[in-house]
């Protein structure tokens, strides 16, 4: 069995600062990390490695910094790790960036042919959701989004069954391999890795593509020329002035505080008052 | 685990990072572990740079070094309540290439150094913490870590783990660190554009301002402030002995908090958005608070073996040379094919003695005693200094002889005549 | 190299000049389409806020809007073009099938591609859910065409009539406005909750244009073996509930969370968190509420314990009436909250519980 796992180098965001008067991001020593999602993924699919032995390989484009995305996927226990690298891809969105992993998917496939390729949920930074279905497409794979549970895999039948979260509930899905997983969060806790793993994460040596080497052809199809979409302006969210009305009482005790709450709520929002107390109104749901 | 190395090194700070660097370049077999997620995560600094100690490690680390400015310009404020009296040295000689001092940003500046280390051939682990030392009868022969199969064995262990270094106080190489010999600094920075940090500060390109502050600030406690200016952000913080900070009861972030609102000081930080606040010791107890610093099978380099020049506020430069020293000595010794043994590793403490390190250590060995004993360095004396300052400027109508006079008075009023001899004497003696 | 949408700004400053001029073929696109995801018999409110705001970029293209509808030929499908048209659409295209009876990715994306590449729309929009993100990236990548996920805002450029979608970015501390260059359909997907929700209109009517679908159920691989609505495993329903009390990190332990449930009883309130609630166990991830959880849009939001980040306030600031109870007075939530208690949540909870029980039962009592 050979999993890919697509992983991502991203910046923290909840360490990114937003200048008050530039409207600037200020990036400096925002560290960058694995992109949280990817390492639910990343488990899971080292989990399916432990129970039916195979080889899970994690793959990520990005800058050559993202090496220590990669070396941690290592460490944790990937058995290989490709970092896809070139000034080419710079500016990419979902559909170049999906152009450009899929090409490598396909040369890591060559190799040694993929049964099973995972990806997060969405990435913290771009946040779309759009790259996992964007590769299953390219490659022509099943596509399972948002998997909770891994139910089953039958490598000799090539069948998968999953629980995929959907709108209202969770579908039991059947399907044919090869086939792509975005994995949901909580789905699984990151394994510790031994100083052994840390060792060998450590020693062993990445494979580094550049474009020619993922056998991309195409270059207008990748980075910034391959991508239909592009941003037109980055802004603020204008801040709302409101400052809250803060309850005070006197004594401050807090059953008075709650008291004087409630009564405000009720005298002077109406539609609270309603949504509380449905028998006060006969339509709450007009608006 | 079994693997075996010719060194491990504890710690990913400059000190740590010289001396795994130093080793691995020479060809040793090393092995670093650090216990924050990369190396520089969990590190605090001001920060100054000193080009000398790294360039005797790293010659070229101009090239590539992440710097943020390099230091032009040095003021040294007194600060009273509302007023501020101080210096300025600015020097076109310290704008001519190589520089000499750079402000850097600790976080990236260690990661750099990191990956030259990784570059250089040793093997790096991060996100594991070093547990115990591992010992046969006195002899320090691996480390423990938090990690499953966490055990791994050398020659020589070099502690550049910092400045509590519980390692060494769990190895009873060290005592428990005396609050007294020992800072607490907080720092904040500051995000500003880049052109608003260069009109307040006067700089342009990559010069930067270096600002030293000492006076009403520490409420009387032994320490000073300080701002630095990065390329997109400005460093402020403030530091004072550990042992004032439970006296005084004052909270650290208080007393920033109090010295940002200072009126010369909250111009230059105004518009600006706070990132990061930290917190961390800086060991000042001098030459008096150095432990021993090696033994059989090991050697301490940096903040754990106390080397701070509180004075001239070096600390990284030590720390590197001390990391360069100590891996230097494995080398030899390994070299010569002689064991890691205590009367060996003696050849460390002497390279030191020769050297910059040990010779300003000394020099400066008495003034964390002068300071703590003559707190009116901290409360009388700045005061009387703007006092001083505010009636010579301040045009009045009264004659400058009369207002020399009234100075005079207050001083000697603050202290006897005798007692401001001796205080420069004790001054004068201490940094002399 | 990565697709985050601020760095792709940094490196594509010129971009925008690229989008100046569209092939003539592209200009041939031309309408509004809003897909109504239809399951279970049920039509996605998401929908029918996007028909409103669909309205509203048809009218400024002076287009028509157009809904389009999937389903098994199940009799009730028809009922709901009736119902998109009241919304706002002018027609609606309905392509039903047994195959389409449940969602799945391939004979979905099949049929809406084919659909689009026959009609060719200038801009199709999709609830930001889990179907429509999962259809929207697929059919984005077989169009080969732009898509902006999560937009918060949508309007039409006066002077390209192109799309501008602007979404949040980097965690929510930014917007962007995302623009797509010269390629068609332009793309979106917008989170349910965060368009008002039109009113409908009986006397409107529409046209019904039915497609054929050829497709056999045995050339589908994916099937599906069961399905588990959450009303039975009990999962919360958070971007439709009409109150909600949340707790954050402020709330210290998992057994103070027996707070926030005891008021939302009272309330008939759905119980929500923020991120480190849901990191440290305490209550599921289906509760989670902000950037990486849930868009909500309650008539009021109970905050106890919350600070107010920037990621959690993204998915709540748009609820009606906001409270906040925190024992911080500077916590950032206080300055979007409407109303504020300074004080511990262990004893204002127990206290707001009581005086709604209270005030309740007089209510009951007078009317
Ligand atoms: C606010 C402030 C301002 C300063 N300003 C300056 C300045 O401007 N210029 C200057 O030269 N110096 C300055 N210093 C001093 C300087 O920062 C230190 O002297 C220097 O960092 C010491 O380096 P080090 O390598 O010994 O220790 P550290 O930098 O503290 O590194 C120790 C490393 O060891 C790791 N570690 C600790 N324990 C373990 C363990 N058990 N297992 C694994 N890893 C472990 C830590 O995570 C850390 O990375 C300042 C200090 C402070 C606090
Ligand atoms: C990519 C990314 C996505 C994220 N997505 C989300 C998301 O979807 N949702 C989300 O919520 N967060 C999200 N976060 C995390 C977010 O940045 C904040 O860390 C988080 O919202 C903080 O949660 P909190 O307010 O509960 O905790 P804290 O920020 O720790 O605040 C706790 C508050 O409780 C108050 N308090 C403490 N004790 C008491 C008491 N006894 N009584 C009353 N008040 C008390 C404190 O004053 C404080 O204001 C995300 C972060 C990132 C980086
Ligand atoms: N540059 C990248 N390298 C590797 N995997 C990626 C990259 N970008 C996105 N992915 C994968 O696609 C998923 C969804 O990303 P996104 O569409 O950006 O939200 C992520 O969780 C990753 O698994």
């Amino acid at each position: 069995m050979h999993i890919l796992v697509c992983i991502k180098q991203v910046p923290d965001s909840a360490q990114i600062r937003v200048h008050p008067v530039t409207n600037t991001i200020m990036r400096q020593g925002v560290p960058a990390i694995v992109n949280p999602y990817d390492l639910y993924a990343l488990e899971e699919a080292l989990r399916l490695k432990d129970r039916y032995r195979g080889r899970v390989t994690a793959l990520c484009m990005g800058p050559p910094q993202a090496e220590v995305a990669l070396r941690k996927a290592l460490a944790f226990g990937a058995d290989e790790a490709i970092l896809l690298t070139d000034r080419a891809f710079a500016g990419a969105d979902t559909l170049a960036t999906s152009y450009a992993l899929s090409a490598a998917i396909r040369q890591v496939h060559r190799s040694l042919p993929i049964d099973l390729v995972f990806a997060g949920k969405q990435t913290i930074d771009g946040d779309t959701a759009q790259v996992g279905p964007g590769i299953a497409t390219r490659l022509d794979m099943q596509l399972l989004t948002y998997v909770s549970k891994i139910v089953s895999l039958d490598l000799a039948a090539r069948e998968i069954v999953v629980h995929r979260r959907s709108e209202g509930g969770v579908q039991v899905l059947k399907t044919r391999l090869p086939a792509l997983v975005t994995v949901l969060e909580g789905i699984n806790e990151m394994r510790f890795a031994s100083l052994t793993d840390m060792f060998r994460a450590e020693r062993h040596p990445l494979t580094i593509w550049n474009k020619d080497d993922a056998r991309i052809e195409d270059a207008t199809k990748v980075g910034l020329k391959g991508s239909p979409t592009a941003v037109s302006k980055v802004f603020a969210p204008t801040p709302t002035n409101r400052r809250a009305e803060i309850i005070e009482t006197h004594g401050g005790q807090p059953i008075d505080l709650a008291a004087t709450l409630v009564a405000k709520l009720f005298s002077s929002r109406p539609d609270v008052a309603f949504a509380i107390n449905p028998s006060l109104t006969p339509d709450r749901r007009s608006l | 685990m079994s693997e075996h190395f010719d060194a491990i090194v504890v710690g990913a700070g400059p000190a740590g990072n010289s001396a795994a660097y130093t080793l691995a370049k020479a060809g040793l077999k090393v092995l670093q572990i650090e216990r924050g997620e990369y190396s520089g995560s969990k590190n605090v600094q001001g920060a100054i740079l000193y080009s000398d100690a790294l360039e005797k490690i790293i010659p070229d680390f101009r090239e590539d070094a992440p710097l943020e400015r390099h230091v032009i310009e040095q003021r040294m404020w007194v600060l009273d309540d509302e007023s501020c009296i101080g210096g300025t040295y600015r020097s076109a000689d310290f704008s001519k290439p190589p520089y000499n001092r750079y402000t850097i940003i600790r976080s990236q500046f260690d990661r750099w150094f990191s990956k030259k280390v990784r570059d250089a051939g040793a093997l790096v682990v991060c996100e594991t913490t070093v547990l115990d030392l591992h010992m046969d009868g006195r002899c320090v022969v691996g480390v423990r870590t938090d990690r499953e199969n966490g055990s791994v064995y050398a020659d020589v262990v070099i502690l550049a783990d910092g400045v509590n270094s519980v390692l060494a106080r769990k190895a009873g190489f060290r005592g428990e660190l005396k609050p007294k010999d020992v800072a607490l600094a907080v720092k904040e920075i500051h995000f500003l554009p880049e052109q608003t940090i260069e009109d307040r500060f006067n700089i342009k390109g990559t010069e930067g301002v270096v600002i030293e502050m000492a006076g009403k600030i520490t409420q009387g406690m032994v320490g000073t402030g300080f701002l630095y200016t990065n390329k997109e952000s400005v460093t402020i913080g403030v530091g004072c002995l550990l042992s004032d900070f439970k006296k005084s009861g004052i909270a650290p972030y208080a007393l920033l908090e109090q010295m940002k609102a200072h009126p010369t000081i909250k111009p230059l930080l105004a518009g600006g958005e706070m990132k990061e606040y930290t917190a961390h010791l800086i060991p000042e107890g001098g030459y008096n608070a150095i432990p021993a610093i090696y033994g059989d099978g090991w050697l301490m380099a940096g903040d754990a073996g106390m080397f701070v020049n509180a004075v001239h506020r070096e600390g990284s430069n030590l720390a590197m040379t001390t990391g360069r020293v100590a891996a230097e000595t494995v080398i030899a010794l390994k070299a010569q094919g002689k064991p890691m043994t205590a009367p060996h590793l003696a050849a460390y403490r002497k390279a030191l003695n020769h050297s910059f390190v040990m010779k300003d250590m000394k020099k400066y060995k008495d003034v964390p005693e002068v300071m703590d004993k003559n707190r009116q360095f901290f409360t009388d004396y700045p005061r009387l200094v703007s006092q001083a300052a505010r009636t010579l400027l301040t045009v009045d109508g009264v004659d400058k002889k009369t207002k020399e006079r009234a100075i005079r008075k207050a001083f000697t009023g603050a202290r006897s005549t005798f007692g401001l001899f001796a205080d420069a004497f004790k001054l004068w003696r201490a940094f002399e | 190299m990565t697709s985050s949408p601020a760095q792709q700004a940094q490196a594509s400053r010129p971009a925008g000049r690229r989008a100046a001029k569209l092939d003539e073929r592209l200009a041939g696109y031309k309408g509004v389409w809003v897909f109504v995801e239809y399951e279970r018999g049920q039509v996605h409110p998401v929908s029918w806020e996007l028909l409103g705001e669909g309205r509203k970029l048809a009218s400024a293209l002076k287009v028509e809007l157009a809904a389009v509808l999937l389903g098994p030929p199940d009799g009730a499908i028809q009922g709901f073009c009736d119902q998109a048209v009241q919304y706002g659409a002018d027609l609606c295209y309905l392509a039903c099938h047994p195959v389409l009876k449940d969602y799945r990715n391939a004979p979905y994306t099949s049929v809406l591609t084919e659909l689009v590449n026959r009609y060719c729309p200038e801009i199709l929009l999709l609830g930001a859910t889990t179907l429509g993100r999962d259809l929207a990236g697929s059919v984005a990548t077989t169009l080969k065409t732009g898509l902006t996920a999560d937009c918060t805002g949508l309007a039409i450029d006066p002077e390209n009539r192109g799309l501008a979608a602007t979404r949040p970015t980097f965690g929510g501390s930014l917007l962007c406005t995302i623009v797509t260059l010269n390629y068609r359909p332009q793309m979106a997907t917008v989170r349910p909750r965060v368009m008002a929700m039109p009113a409908p209109d009986p006397a409107r009517s529409g046209r019904v244009i039915e497609h054929p679908v050829a497709l056999i159920e045995e050339s589908v691989v994916t099937k599906i073996l069961d399905f588990v609505p959450d009303d039975l495993i009990a999962e919360a329903n958070l971007p439709f509930a009409d109150i909600i009390v949340s707790g954050g990190r402020g709330m210290k332990r998992q057994e103070n969370f027996r707070l926030i449930y005891e008021l939302a009883g009272v309330l008939g309130a759905e119980v929500g968190a923020s991120r480190p609630v849901i990191q440290a166990g305490w209550v599921g991830a289906e509760r989670q509420v902000g950037q990486s959880g849930k868009t909500v849009r309650p008539r009021l939001y109970i905050a106890a314990g919350i600070s107010g980040a920037v990621q959690h306030r993204v998915g709540m600031d748009k609820s009606d009436v906001i409270v906040a109870i925190n024992e911080d007075a500077n916590a950032p939530i206080f300055d979007f909250a409407h109303y504020g208690i300074v004080g511990n949540a262990m004893t204002i909870l127990p206290a707001l519980t009581q005086a709604f029980t209270e005030h309740l039962k007089t209510l009951k009592r007078a009317g």
